[in-house]
């Protein structure tokens, strides 16, 4: 799993590419706080999930840990672009009410 | 009538997660399956084995066998380990229910497994250790149609 980041217009945008499970969640979290620390005064943050070509249940931690980390900056966080696979777990765990799926 | 049976043992290491569930997958092929019950099955398979690795062995030492069997059109899978088992299996079971939650860990392993695959099934003994029963029927004239 790889993390890319980049700022435009100050939002945040996190593009997590490859496969997201227990064992590839850990380096992905630590690049992503990392981009989340190095940009705190970002309006917003964007996680795209495009490039995600599997997600099991370690996701949904994953994308609720970094929910809480950005809620503690005061800052919006959003979804965007999951495949139907990544889609239909986010569904399931009732995510999008707490982080919503942007277009 | 297509018989076919394949066992799996590896060391419950973090990395194995990816090679149990694209193993169980390419077994799967042979059943014609849709890209989206194919991906049900790798979720699934990544639940059960992960469970192992975090939860019965606590990253620690182990092995994780993985059986399937195809019968007609439909897989069934077995994933055992011989770690602390589980105490209360109806909470374990329950949605959200996780007995790491400082971890960042989702409690939603057990809810995919039963969502995602036709039956599902979880027998455990402490000290012992968890077996995970799944099945899947794949129709094949309207899998890929």
């Amino acid at each position: 799993m790889t993390v890319n980041g980049y700022v435009k217009n100050r939002i945040l945008y996190i593009t997590l590419s490859g496969e997201m499970d227990e064992c590839s969640s850990q380096t992905a979290r630590t690049q992503c706080d990392k981009l989340i620390e190095e940009n705190i005064n970002c309006s917003r943050i964007v996680i795209n999930l495009s490039e995600v070509a599997f997600m099991d249940s370690t996701g949904i931690g994953f994308l609720i840990g970094r929910y809480k980390k950005a809620a503690k900056l005061s800052t919006p966080l959003c979804i965007t672009k999951p495949n139907f696979a990544a889609d239909k777990i986010l569904n399931l765990s009732g995510i999008y009410s707490i982080i919503p799926k942007a277009e | 009538m297509i018989k076919n049976y394949l066992k799996l043992q590896f060391y419950a290491l973090p990395r194995n997660q990816a090679f149990a569930r694209d193993a169980v997958a390419a077994f799967c092929l042979e059943l014609n399956p849709s890209l989206s019950a194919l991906s049900d099955v790798k979720t699934a398979v990544s639940e059960a084995v992960t469970n192992c690795t975090v939860h019965a062995y606590g990253g620690g030492e182990g092995l994780v066998t993985v059986e399937c069997e195809i019968e007609e059109s439909v897989l069934h899978i077995k994933i055992s380990d011989e770690g602390k088992g589980i105490a209360d299996l109806n909470q374990a079971v329950q949605p959200f229910y996780t007995s790491a939650p400082s971890d960042e860990r989702s409690g939603m392993g057990f809810t995919i497994m039963q969502t995602f695959m036709d039956e599902f099934k979880v027998d455990s003994k402490r000290g012992e250790g968890t077996v995970v029963y799944m099945s899947k029927s794949f129709n094949s004239e309207v899998e890929n149609a």
